[in-house]
């Protein structure tokens, strides 16, 4: 019984510890984020515009993974691969 | 074997990937030699206490910050580019590059981007050990990330540690660390990040000479000087030894590139060194260096540490050579010939496969093995597709190292004056230094376009030439998202040299807690 007490006591401990420590970590990068200066703000802004460019509008329009769109199994990527190479 | 491959496809994806590639080497060296620099700085605050050098570690790290945010993620593209330009190439070197760059994601990564959150919101909210460790793996994960991509790169020029699987087609790796430690992923390694620790030195240098140029920070900028002078002057004298030792490796394991670098066109034992040199075409249409200031023997000595040792030419690489150490080089009409048997003996294999004869998969797999260190060359038509442009190669392996020696003979005068304490009152060196910024980019890019252009026509070494790399794709696809790269790639580089600019203006905030 009071082995199963303790271990109840140490599993509520590290689950709050964790949590505190994840809230920790998140009111870090809240506040981080929420005195960045202007500087910082501008280029967020452009990270967040290139990371749309690139991953909304490249990869899915132009970008497609060749062998991935046209072929299911490995063994016909290969074979499609060395039908490349020795024709 | 390659008339079914539309060559303006493969031209624009190289031109693509040449443009992606470019423009993300814009942004890497900074920050990979940066990070050292504000790693120092800090260090020497939390050791001395002096408020100028955390004033001086966060001016530079905002910098570091614009130039981080505006070349991350340039680097994804490439990967968008191997899996729809190159599927070929992307299959056939899979598992080899797969491994280095999972490592790269996974490990050095998140190791910089996690760090990097504690390096600009931890001031004064952890303590200055935690935040100065969190600067130092800044460092050490930035230069992790160069190291597996460098390793990755480095394969493609010596191909180690695999073996082709000819049912699946995909070269497998055996060896992990020779693929890791093969001479010429070490030499690739160090070269290019004590290149782009150079390059950040110059740029701390300049801008920091600019500021005594216009009377303005003088105390801070002086000690960015003494440290970037410091830390400049020794890595370009380890960049000079580690060029040194990067150019015996390839005169080693690809001695065309070695030849089109030095536009050697017949070998010569007792070569010389070309300091400085023009090209021209000789009567076999091929570029060589005609009229040159240079040093007999020198090219012999530092190749072979034998001023009498033969180095061969690019009509030597073509009809064939013995080398110093007796190695046979076969010419590469012979080397077509076994590449062609290669190709044959995987088509051969492959469909004996299907038709079951054990003793024809057994003999055309003994013949794909025997030759399948000559497979690329059989997609050849003619000797001459083996020679890379010459005139680019060594044009940009002359001013590269030109570039390098000035900046060895800038950084010497730099530290001789801040030394005395006397840097303020030459304008010429300030001005010198604040000009070497671009010319630092200048070089860097040329280092790049020696190793990539220099290796052509292969994609891998020997074994898959780039025409064969590319998928055969609509060629107008390539071209639009050729243009939409320019655009953004200028948009953004207008961007963060706009940005970049402000701030110095604006320079450190001095009293700044």
């Amino acid at each position: 019984m009071s082995r199963a007490i303790f271990f109840h006591i140490f599993v509520k401990n590290v689950y709050s510890k964790l949590m505190n420590m994840i809230k920790n970590i998140a009111q870090f990068y809240f506040n981080g984020f929420k005195n960045m200066p202007s500087w910082g703000r501008k280029l967020w802004l452009i990270i967040l515009i290139k990371l749309f460019v690139m991953f909304a509008i490249l990869k899915i329009f132009f970008f497609s993974n060749y062998l991935n769109a046209n072929f299911d199994t490995e063994e016909e990527k290969g074979d499609f691969i060395i039908e490349q190479l020795t024709k | 074997m390659t008339d079914s491959i539309d060559l303006s496809t493969v031209d624009w994806s190289r031109a693509q990937f040449a443009l992606t590639a470019m423009f993300h080497y814009i942004f890497v060296p900074l920050t990979l030699g940066l990070s050292f620099i504000i790693a120092v700085m800090e260090s020497l605050w939390v050791k001395t206490g002096n408020e100028e050098w955390k004033t001086a570690t966060k001016f530079w790290m905002k910098l570091f910050g614009i130039n981080f945010a505006i070349g991350v993620s340039t680097g994804i593209i490439l990967e968008f580019e191997f899996g729809t330009n190159w599927s070929n190439y992307s299959w056939f070197v899979g598992d080899i590059f797969g491994a280095p760059l999972a490592v790269e994601g996974i490990m050095a990564f998140f190791m910089e981007s996690t760090f990097i959150a504690i390096m600009f919101f931890g001031w004064n909210k952890v303590s200055k050990k935690y935040h100065l460790i969190s600067s130092w793996l800044v460092f050490l994960g930035a230069n992790l990330s160069a190291l597996w991509i460098l390793v990755a790169n480095a394969w493609m020029q010596n191909p180690v540690g695999m073996v082709f699987n000819p049912d699946t087609a995909r070269n497998e790796m055996i060896d992990f660390w020779a693929v890791l430690f093969s001479a010429t992923a070490m030499n690739k390694f160090f070269h290019t990040i004590l290149a782009a620790f150079l390059l950040a030195s110059i740029f701390v240098l300049g801008v920091s000479s600019w500021y005594l140029l216009k009377k303005r920070h003088i105390s801070i900028a002086k000690k960015s000087i003494l440290v970037s002078s410091i830390f400049g002057l020794s890595v370009s004298l380890l960049t000079l030894y580690s060029g040194d030792t990067s150019s015996r490796d390839i005169a080693k394991i690809q001695p065309m590139k070695f030849a089109a670098m030095e536009g050697l066109y017949e070998g010569k034992t007792h070569a010389p060194l070309v300091l400085a040199g023009f090209l021209s075409t000789n009567k076999e249409g091929i570029e060589e260096c005609k009229h040159a200031i240079e040093v007999p023997g020198l090219l012999s000595l530092m190749t072979h540490y034998n001023s009498q040792s033969f180095i061969p030419g690019i009509k030597d690489v073509i009809n064939g050579y013995t080398s110093n150490e007796g190695k046979i080089y076969l010419p590469i009409t012979e080397r077509i010939t076994k590449g062609k048997i290669a190709i044959n003996a995987l088509r051969d294999y492959k469909s004996q496969k299907k038709k079951g004869s054990a003793l024809e998969i057994d003999k055309s797999l003994k013949l794909f093995k025997e030759n399948y260190h000559h497979f690329g060359y059989g997609y050849m038509k003619s000797p001459k597709e083996a020679i890379p442009n010459i005139s680019l190669t060594f044009y940009s392996f002359h001013i590269m190292v030109s570039l390098g020696l000035l900046f060895i003979l800038l950084f010497i005068v730099s530290c001789f004056l801040v030394y005395k304490d006397k840097i303020e009152k030459y304008r010429w060196i300030l001005w010198a230094n604040l000009i070497c910024i671009p010319l630092a980019y200048i070089a860097t890019q040329c280092g790049w376009i020696v190793a990539e252009l220099g290796r052509q026509p292969w994609v891998v070494q020997d074994l898959m030439p780039t025409k064969i790399a590319a998928t055969n794709i609509d060629t107008t696809s390539v071209q639009i998202t050729f243009w939409i790269f320019t655009l953004l790639f200028t948009t953004l580089l207008i961007a963060e040299i706009k940005i970049l600019l402000t701030q110095i203006k604006k320079g450190p905030k001095e009293g700044d807690k």
